[in-house]
């Protein structure tokens, strides 16, 4: 009876314009890693939360246990033994670590908090699970690693059977993902029963007994892991095959953009570069050797203390960043939520961003209403950007919808160079390689982009061209077919220099 | 000249000051702790202060002016938490609203009973407690003021309410997330800081003028809340504050008929106030999620 310790039936929730679960039926077995994944906007994270008790479905049964219950609140989760770790964690930042895992289920002695009990009951808590945090420390002071430990033990305190993570590796570095997939396997072993939402395929390979794949709000498939490798996952959670994009033969067009001697000490040092029309330039470099500064420099955010830029042979090193954007300079900045949009603009607003005070968007100081609207359902019809209206606050769409938004604006006044700055970081697969085919039709137009990534599959791939950044210097341009990621590797480490 | 300003008198009379403020600076602890600014700590003194008189005036008993005193002002911090919380309106407006109708409700409400304009007929005041064994006397009021302070200090920092209701302050995702119920834990909160900020308002006419004047709190309710943040929202911080402005007051009656225009001297505490509020405050931080209407 119990071989399933959780079971939902037609779980059904609609959200204004959108079905975000649609008949959903998952199974869950006792004691097993069960990943569900799925592209952002999938429906996972709202089925989680109904789960949880933190949303009603319209429709639908959930079975824990084999019996039917009704989770109306996270309060009836935690006493059925569930409990999630969201995306964003739910913790309380200036209070210490004892107090965020204690809140809501206190000890009381005397009237007051008892915490030798609490610290001491968690000692051995910790013990038990192998898993430890500084219990006294403020939570805003401890890295995301132990922040993400601290939630977990939130959960064992309150005896969680069943725990939900979600999307827990977003945000870790490759050593913590591996502690994080420890923790994991240690709690597997003591008969807990783990939940594991992602759309990294080669960790839910790493990590899952089965796996159920969702898309568009429906379950498309429920595999064991032996059955599932990269490929049929990656089939199933977008519908159809990935194919790793292709360059075409690359015919160097004319110099379009050149950086002579810029410095900027102690940041950069003599930056010489040139990039020509048609190609995709890459910057591979370990974060923090500069190439923030120069890519700022080149959009006119930043000034050089020495050097020139040349664009089509006119200088303007000195130019402020709306100049260069009315000269034909695109930029998708790094952190689109921060410095690429307004998130409390609409997404019809954010489009005409850096335009708004042109004709035919503005005349004599008001607002051309209409044509913007038009530009932006263009725009958004275009780049298949998945908003119910323009008129929506662009806080609301998910990350790869957000990022279209950026590149429908940078694309549709067709600027000669694109500076474009991590622009996949944090998307999903789909919405990574609909990003990599716009740079590369881009580039097929006769776009000159200067490309920046953390990711090296993605420089690699997408790069005629790729210069190594090291200390602030150009240490190499290389031709990506014809060395390997190790070799790069060397050159981003300062081992190797040309 | 200065050793006839600076003396015990003048320290006791910086205490007796300091009454009204730390009581509605507490109130305002209680609130903003869970997440509800509650700039209606004016009005709600004010209704106080109002509320006192009229409780002793008909019943002669200052006590039940103490009471009655403490029920409106629990009655407009009500009205402030249903439309700040339930109906998440801007906390803002609200206090802003309920400021203004404090304002004209008791003076209405003063005319009608008392029959007079500006003013309530005298009031006896509250028995003076008498240290045992010496003819010194204190107030009842300022005796429950520490006890409320040291109260206050425990609950907020060492208990599960104290807990509970922070955390709502701070993130009340979180709280949620775990069962908290945040709307009750900030209805308790402001409902708290209008029984506090009722007491404060007693204080003034029960105590000091032992009559009710219009508006005779004259922005002490806005010096709590500047209190209340320069002593970084803990009862503890908010007394030593609300002392500090309670002195520059008892300075200001003391420098009466020194020569110097009294409307210099009259804004003596309000400078204090701002000085503080510029000089000291900036490095304050407020609970993340002060002010913020909660929403699932």
């Amino acid at each position: 009876m119990a071989e399933y310790i959780l079971e939902t039936r037609g779980i059904t929730k609609h959200f204004p314009g959108v079905l975000a679960n649609d008949n959903v039926e998952i199974k869950i077995r006792q004691g097993e890693i069960h990943s569900i994944i799925g592209e952002n906007g999938a429906g996972k994270t709202t089925l989680m939360n109904i789960i949880y008790g933190l949303i009603r479905p319209d429709r639908g049964e959930i079975f824990y246990r084999g019996k039917k219950v009704e989770i109306s609140s996270p309060s009836i989760a935690i006493r059925l033994g569930i409990g999630m770790v969201h995306q964003h964690f739910m913790l309380v930042p200036p209070f210490t670590a004892w107090e965020n895992i204690i809140l809501g289920k206190e000890v009381i002695k005397n009237g007051v908090l008892d915490k030798d009990s609490v610290c001491s009951e968690l000692k051995r808590l910790m013990d038990s699970y192998g898993l430890s945090v500084p219990l006294e420390e403020r939570v805003e002071d401890l890295s995301v690693g132990i922040r993400q430990k601290v939630e977990l033990i939130k959960l064992l305190y309150r005896g969680a059977e069943l725990l939900i993570l979600d999307e827990p590796t977003a945000l870790l570095v490759p050593q913590e993902i591996e502690e994080l997939f420890e923790i994991l396997d240690n709690l597997k072993k003591q008969g807990k029963t783990v939940i594991f939402i992602s759309h990294k395929l080669k960790e839910v390979l790493r990590i899952s007994d089965r796996i159920t794949v969702m898309r568009r709000g429906k379950v498309v498939g429920e595999l064991e892991r032996e059955e599932a490798n990269e490929e049929t996952l990656a089939r199933l959670m977008i519908g159809k095959t990935l194919e790793s994009p292709q360059l075409e033969v690359y015919e160097r067009g004319e110099e379009v953009l050149r950086l002579e001697g810029i410095s900027l000490p102690p940041k950069l040092r003599n930056i010489n570069l040139s990039l020509y029309k048609g190609e995709i330039l890459g910057l591979a470099g370990i974060e923090g050797n500069g190439q923030k500064e120069l890519l700022e420099i080149i959009t006119g955010l930043l000034r050089p203390e020495k050097g020139r830029i040349f664009y089509k042979n006119r200088e303007v090193q000195h130019l402020d960043p709306k100049s260069l954007r009315e000269l034909g300079i695109g930029f998708i900045p790094e952190d689109r939520q921060t410095t690429g949009l307004i998130l409390d603009f609409t997404v019809a607003e954010n489009i005409i961003l850096g335009r708004h005070d042109k004709e035919p968007y503005s005349i004599r100081g008001k607002l051309n209403l209409p044509t913007i609207k038009k530009t932006a359902v263009d725009i958004v019809k275009d780049y298949d950007i998945r908003a119910s209206s323009v008129d929506k606050h662009v806080r609301f769409l998910s990350g790869g919808n957000q990022q279209k938004v950026i590149l429908g604006r940078e694309f549709y006044f067709e600027p000669e160079v694109l500076i474009a700055s991590q622009p996949t970081r944090g998307l999903d697969i789909g919405a990574t390689e609909m990003i990599h085919n716009l740079l590369l039709s881009a580039r097929r137009r006769g776009m000159a982009i200067l490309l920046y990534s953390s990711d090296l599959d993605e420089i690699m791939t997408l790069s005629d061209r790729v210069a190594v950044i090291y200390n602030g210097e150009i240490v190499g341009i290389l031709s990506p077919r014809e060395i390997d990621e190790a070799t790069l590797g060397l050159y981003m480490t300062g081992v190797r220099k040309d | 000249m200065i050793g006839g300003i600076l003396s015990l008198e003048l320290l006791i009379s910086a205490l007796r000051m300091s009454v009204p403020l730390t009581f509605a600076s507490l109130g305002g602890v209680f609130s903003e702790r869970g997440g509800v600014v509650n700039i209606a700590l004016e009005g709600i003194m004010l209704v106080g202060a109002f509320g006192a008189v009229v409780g002793t005036y008909f019943t002669n008993n200052p006590w039940i002016g103490l009471l009655t005193a403490m029920s409106f002002g629990f009655l407009i911090a009500l009205i402030h938490a249903v439309v700040s919380i339930s109906f998440r309106i801007n906390q803002i407006i609200s206090g802003t609203a309920l400021n203004i109708m404090a304002t004209g409700l008791t003076t209405f409400l003063s005319r009608l009973i008392f029959k007079a304009a500006g003013s309530s007929p005298h009031i006896e005041g509250m028995v003076q407690w008498r240290f045992p064994g010496t003819n010194w006397q204190i107030s009842p009021l300022i005796v429950i003021m520490f006890a409320v302070i040291i109260i206050s200090q425990i609950v907020i920092f060492k208990t599960r309410y104290g807990l509970r209701l922070r955390a709502c302050g701070e993130n009340p995702y979180a709280a949620d997330s775990l069962g908290v119920n945040v709307i009750k834990m900030r209805y308790s909160g402001v409902l708290i800081s209008g029984v506090l900020g009722g007491l404060g308002g007693a204080f003034l006419s029960l105590e000091h003028a032992r009559v009710f004047v219009e508006g005779m709190t004259t922005g002490r309710g806005f010096i709590a809340l500047a209190g209340m943040i320069f002593g970084r929202w803990t009862p503890l911080g908010s007394f030593s504050a609300c002392f500090l402005f309670g002195l520059a007051e008892a300075l200001r009656m003391r420098l009466e008929g020194f020569g110097i225009p009294t409307q210099f001297i009259q804004m003596i505490p309000y400078i204090v106030t701002m000085c503080v509020l510029v000089g000291v405050v900036g490095r304050a931080v407020a609970p993340a999620y002060d002010g913020i209407p909660f929403e699932k």
